[in-house]
């Protein structure tokens, strides 16, 4: 069952010359763990505008094509309808935080909904407990780290209970160990609540190891679309520039070298176990 | 070139960010600060161009202390270029802004013009002479920002987190030509927390961790001790990740490139083949 | 940028903090009130020192002096001029009761100050953005208020990046003319508000995706409930103001100019 349908999408911004997405077409099923990444400019963050409603509503300019997400069109429903079932996480965690303590902040969107008190305060004790930050609640944004800000962002996201929540480059800001961290609660949300994850990002080689469905776009266009390892091994993968993780070039190096790893590692943990097995009997 | 020498440092707020540190950057070297976000890598390096002043302690730039220049003379060999480009960009043209430095250093109008129209050839920015700034994409954005600090020709050019929200191809870009500033004899230092961008560069990396360097040496001996790794909180190189779990094999435990990871482990199989 | 520092709030609490906000400010409407019926040095000397426990409670006596200090150059401005006006147009009958007089409005400005630093230094900002949420007042201008609060320490080092960052260009900005130097205060000024201006789409594109403006009864997490402290601050209000009101219609007020010699000029 697809969470997130599209065909023929095709958006251009008001004052744009040309169309920023083109005919993508895609379709992430439930419970999926995806990778949306590409060079910049390709669209990857536009896409993401759209899953939630905030193009067409909020930035204006004709959205052309087809969009369900969550069983909802796009087109006749508002932002804050889809924001019951889209969350949308985005690149800079200073400024999604709006609230002077934690625990607001992460009430804010239920708060929003006109959510009664007694159930807001279950849910947000709630999302402060599946992220991890249940020691920040009183404390205020601006003392807290990138990491944890951005741990604050995804607890007022999920705390609005969504089908699907949609990351748009939540590390860019994080150094290699809070971005690590970062992709580890996406994980677990996936894993345990079950939630949908779609994960915009260019650090393949820390995140491709929680996908299970990589897309690439290009100029607004889907370029390829399919299971993590055929992506990275794909001619086109390599000439578009993407950022295919270090365990799969040195896979294709040593393949042209006649050594077969029988699989291709998409972890550094996955190449070193392959390795050991071909290399030590 | 740049000597620093036993510096402390302490913030308004009362966070002592650096807590005795020395360090000496010869002329032309290439020279990575690392550590986590917190560490003091962009306080040690604000010392470098006088911005920040230490509280105890010398920093000698050109064999001259910094505590009594101003940034403004400190900037002429000292170039700058901070993270983010949009705190720098003011100006109606891509022109203006390369401009700004130089007219402020007091550089006469001919040499002005030969300079912007030389740094925006060397940025790939000449068909942006008149564009303003604020129209640029991000990417460009930071290539006029380099272009603007590069125009004057600082003898020592620092670069404050330049891979962030940079996607593969640009990154690329940005270590062929760090690596092409630093042959052409520029001292280059970065702030970074990239460890994958550094380990294709292979410099000097200087490894910090609560106000203090903690170690000091080849890129590839640094990126691969895990003690450090963990010490500083830093993630090591996925081919440094990978080499560590064959040490048992007899395998050298000091690989953070690629290609000579492919060599190593040709070698290996080659051998043990027969 | 210490102008600054009194937005960070200190997590600090006692008796005085955890009033409700909304009983704080009648309080010092109270007092306002009252101080506005005395032009006598006696009562407003009173109304001074009275918040003086509310100051000792709260442990804000060092922040107290500190806006004390900051309102004098403008409190000697209101001496200095009542006192030589009055002098000049003979106003008043001798120079000592004219002493008076100007001290006591001077001390009546100072009270005025006084009375809602204290309201300041002892409410913190979320208290008073939760307080003016649930005082019927349009969500959208407490959210405003809230979030400028929220984001005055991001500003402020926004700022600093960018002085830092123009400084390592060579602009210098301690040296020329005051006009050279107003000028070179645009390169810290417009990298300042186009990135405010970016921010606040960010924001707005975070608060649209969470929901903002869909339902039209907004709830809220925190409910600021009335307490026995409550209670007695606003007791403590009314007494004030009814003994102001009997004070000013029924005492007869001394001066402390009758009792000293008059002065020789």
């Amino acid at each position: 069952m697809s969470v997130v349908e599209t065909k023929g999408l095709t958006y251009t911004y008001p004052s744009a010359g040309k169309p920023s997405l083109r005919d993508v077409s895609l379709a992430v099923e439930k419970g999926e763990f995806a990778i949306l990444t590409g060079p910049s400019g390709c669209g990857k963050t536009t896409l993401c505008r759209c899953f939630n409603g905030l193009i067409p509503h909020f930035y204006s300019g004709e959205l052309k094509g087809n969009l369900r997400v969550a069983d909802l069109n796009v087109n006749e429903h508002t932002i804050g309808e889809m924001a019951r079932r889209v969350g949308l996480v985005f690149q800079n965690p200073e400024n999604q935080l709006f609230a002077l303590s934690v625990e607001k902040d992460v009430a804010f969107g239920l708060e929003n909904l006109g959510m009664p008190r007694g159930q807001m305060l279950e849910r947000v004790d709630w999302a402060l407990d599946m992220t991890g930050i249940e020691d920040l609640r009183e404390r205020a944004p601006h003392e807290l780290s990138g990491g944890q800000q951005q741990r604050v962002a995804i607890a007022s996201v999920l705390a609005m209970q969504p089908e699907i929540i949609v990351f748009d480059e939540p590390t860019s800001f994080l150094d290699p160990l809070g971005a690590q961290k970062i992709f580890e609660v996406i994980s677990e949300l996936n894993r345990k609540l079950g939630i949908t994850v779609i994960l915009v990002e260019h650090r393949l080689d820390l995140a491709a190891r929680y996908a299970n469905h990589v897309i690439i776009m290009d100029e607004g266009r889907i370029a390829l679309d399919g299971e993590p390892r055929e992506i990275f091994n794909s001619e086109q993968a390599w000439l578009l520039g993407v950022g295919i993780p270090k365990s799969v070039r040195l896979w294709r190096l040593l393949e042209e070298n006649g050594i077969d790893l029988k699989g291709i590692p998409i972890s550094s943990d996955e190449a070193t176990q392959r390795l050991k097995e071909v290399l030590w009997r | 070139m740049i000597e620093v020498k036993d510096i402390r440092f302490t913030y308004p707020t009362g966070v002592e960010a650096l807590k005795g540190v020395s360090l000496s950057i010869k002329d032309g070297e290439f020279v990575a600060i690392m550590g986590q976000n917190g560490a003091g890598k962009t306080t040690l390096v604000k010392n470098f161009n006088g911005l920040l002043k230490p509280a105890t302690g010398e920093v000698l730039v050109d064999e001259v202390s910094t505590r009594h220049v101003s940034v403004a003379k400190l900037a002429r060999t000292v170039g700058f270029v901070f993270q983010n480009p949009d705190h720098q960009l003011f100006s109606e043209t891509v022109e203006e802004e390369i401009a700004f430095a130089l007219r402020n250093f007091g550089f006469d109008q001919a040499t002005v013009e030969k300079r912007v129209t030389w740094a925006l050839n060397l940025l790939d920015l000449t068909d942006y002479r008149k564009t303003s700034p604020f129209m640029l994409s991000g990417g460009e954005r930071k290539r006029v920002a380099l272009a603007s600090v590069l125009a004057w020709d600082p003898k020592v050019v620092i670069l404050d987190e330049p891979t962030i929200g940079q996607d593969h191809r640009q990154k690329e870009k940005l270590r062929q030509f760090i690596v092409q500033l630093n042959e052409q004899g520029k001292t280059v230092v970065i702030v970074t927390h990239d460890v994958e961008f550094v380990a294709e560069c292979n410099p000097r990396v200087v490894l910090m961790k609560d106000g203090k360097i903690i170690a000091d040496g080849e890129a590839k001996r640094i990126l691969t001790n895990t003690t450090l790794a963990l010490e500083a909180s830093i993630v090591p190189p996925q081919i440094a990740q990978i080499f560590h779990g064959l040490t048992f094999l007899g395998l050298p435990s000091d690989v953070i490139d690629v290609s000579e990871a492919k060599k190593i482990l040709v070698e290996y199989f080659q051998e043990h083949r027969r | 940028m210490s102008v600054f520092e009194g937005f960070r709030f200190r997590h600090v609490t006692s008796p005085v903090h955890n009033r409700d906000p909304r009983i704080k400010f009648l309080f010092v409407i109270a007092m306002f009130v009252v101080t506005i019926f005395f032009t006598e040095l006696l009562p407003l000397l009173v109304l001074f020192f009275l918040p003086l426990p509310f100051v000792l409670i709260a442990g804000v006596r060092r922040e107290w002096l500190r806006s004390l200090r900051g309102a004098v150059f403008l409190a000697s401005f209101i001496f200095v001029f009542n006192f030589v006006f009055g002098y000049l147009y003979r106003s008043y009958p001798t120079t000592t009761t004219l002493l008076e007089y100007s001290l006591a409005l001077t001390l009546r400005f100072l009270v005025l100050v006084e009375s809602f630093s204290i309201f300041f230094l002892t409410t913190s900002p979320d208290h008073l953005s939760l307080a003016l949420e649930q005082s019927h007042i349009p969500y959208e201008f407490t959210f405003a208020f809230t979030t400028a609060v929220r984001f005055v320490p991001v500003l402020a080092e926004e700022a600093q990046t960018i002085m830092d960052a123009q400084k390592a260009r060579g602009l210098e900005l301690e040296r020329g003319n005051f006009l050279k130097r107003v000028r070179n205060y645009i390169p810290i000024l417009i990298p300042l508000i186009v990135s405010a201006i970016r921010r606040s789409l960010e924001l707005a594109e975070a608060m649209e995706s969470r929901a903002w403006g869909s339902s039209p009864k907004r709830t809220n997490l925190y409910v600021l409930k009335i307490k026995l402290g409550d209670f007695v601050l606003l007791l403590l209000a009314i007494i004030l103001l009814a003994l102001g009101i009997y004070v000013r219609y029924f005492v007869q007020i001394p001066q402390f100019s009758t009792f000293l010699p008059p002065l020789p000029f």
